[in-house]
C-alpha cells in the first residue's frame, strides 16, 4: 500500500469484528485520529488485510458472551492469523471483549471472570502505569496516571501476574475484584496487550479525558 | 464447577439469599454449569473430554466431570 493511501503516515491497524462487537466504530476513529489507517477483518477471514501492522480486538458482547466472554471467539479462524501476528511480534491490543478473547485464546495469561459486585459497572477510572517497559504507554514513567472510562460485568482479571506484564493497574477502589487490581496485562514479550479500560472512548476531548490517545498512538504507528 | 479455592461471587450471593429466606447451617454454596450432549460416536467420554479441553472448560478456573446416560 503506498503512503498516498494512508494519509495518516501511520500504520495499517486491522480491526477484528465478531458477532457481537460493539465498540468498532469509536476504535475506528480513534485510529483515525492518531494517524492510522482502519482495515477490518472478520470473524472468519484466515488472513489479516493486506499491509496490517497491527490488530486491536474491539469490545462488545461476542456470541452473546454465551459459555464464557470471548470463549467463542477465540476459537474462530482469524484468531489463528492474529496469533501468527503476534508470534511475528506484531502490536495486538485487545480492549475489554477483546482482552477476553486474548485470554481465552491463550495469548495473555489468566482469564476475565463476572465482577466480583456481580454488577455491570459503567464509569470513569483511574489507572496507573506499573511495567513502562512495553511498547504501549508512550515513554509514561512507572505511576504515570490515566483516566479512562470501564464499561463492563466480567472483568474481573484472576491470574498469575508473573507470567505476563502488568501495565495498568486501578488505582483507588478495585472497580471490579479483579486480582492485584489488573487492568491490563501483555504478554512476556510485551506486544500484546488486553485491557478492561476502553482508551478509544478517551480520544475526544468532548469525552471528558483524551488519556486514552496514550494507549491508541502505538497502535497507530504514530511517532 | 468453579475450582475450589476460586471466588465464586454467585455462590457466594445465593448463600446469601438463602440466609436471607431462614435457611440456617448453609456452608458453602457453589453454582455451576451444565452442558449436555448428543454425541454417536463409540467414545463418547473420550469426544466429551476433548471437547472440555478444546473449548467447553477453562481450566483455570472450571472443573468438570463427563457423566454418560444412554
Amino acid at each position: 500500500m503506498s503512503s498516498a493511501e494512508r494519509p495518516g503516515g501511520g500504520g495499517v491497524v486491522a480491526i477484528v469484528r465478531f458477532p457481537g462487537s460493539l465498540d468498532h466504530a469509536s476504535a475506528a476513529r480513534a485510529v483515525a485520529e492518531a494517524g492510522g489507517t482502519v482495515a477490518w477483518a472478520w470473524h472468519r477471514d484466515r488472513e489479516l488485510p493486506p499491509g496490517t501492522t497491527s490488530v486491536l480486538l474491539p469490545g462488545g458482547f461476542s456470541y452473546g458472551d454465551h459459555l464464557r466472554c470471548g470463549a467463542i471467539a477465540s476459537r474462530e479462524p482469524v484468531m489463528d492469523a492474529v496469533r501468527a501476528h503476534a508470534g511475528r511480534g506484531g502490536l495486538v491490543l485487545g480492549v475489554c471483549n477483546g482482552f477476553q478473547i486474548l485470554c481465552e485464546a491463550g495469548l495473555l495469561p489468566g482469564v476475565l471472570r463476572a465482577n466480583r459486585t456481580l454488577s455491570f459497572v459503567c464509569r470513569q477510572v483511574e489507572l496507573e502505569v506499573d511495567d513502562a517497559g512495553t511498547p504501549w504507554t508512550g515513554g509514561r514513567p512507572a505511576g504515570a496516571r490515566l483516566s479512562v472510562p470501564i464499561k463492563h460485568h466480567d472483568g474481573a482479571w484472576f491470574g498469575d501476574p508473573g507470567e505476563g506484564r502488568v501495565v495498568l493497574r486501578y488505582r483507588g477502589e478495585n472497580p471490579n475484584g479483579s486480582h492485584e487490581a489488573v487492568a491490563g496485562i501483555a504478554s512476556r514479550e510485551g506486544n500484546v496487550l488486553g485491557l478492561m479500560p476502553h482508551p478509544e472512548e478517551a480520544c475526544d476531548p468532548l469525552l471528558g479525558s483524551v488519556d486514552g490517545r496514550v494507549l491508541i498512538a502505538p497502535l497507530a504507528g504514530a511517532a | 464447577m468453579p475450582k475450589a479455592g476460586v471466588l465464586d461471587p454467585q455462590g457466594q450471593a445465593v448463600r446469601g439469599a438463602l440466609a436471607g429466606l431462614g435457611f440456617q447451617g448453609v456452608g458453602d454454596v457453589r453454582v455451576g454449569k451444565r452442558i449436555e450432549l448428543v454425541l454417536d460416536g463409540d467414545d463418547p467420554v473420550g469426544q466429551a473430554r476433548a471437547m472440555c479441553d478444546r473449548l467447553l472448560v477453562n481450566r483455570l478456573i472450571e472443573d468438570f466431570e463427563v457423566d454418560v446416560e444412554r
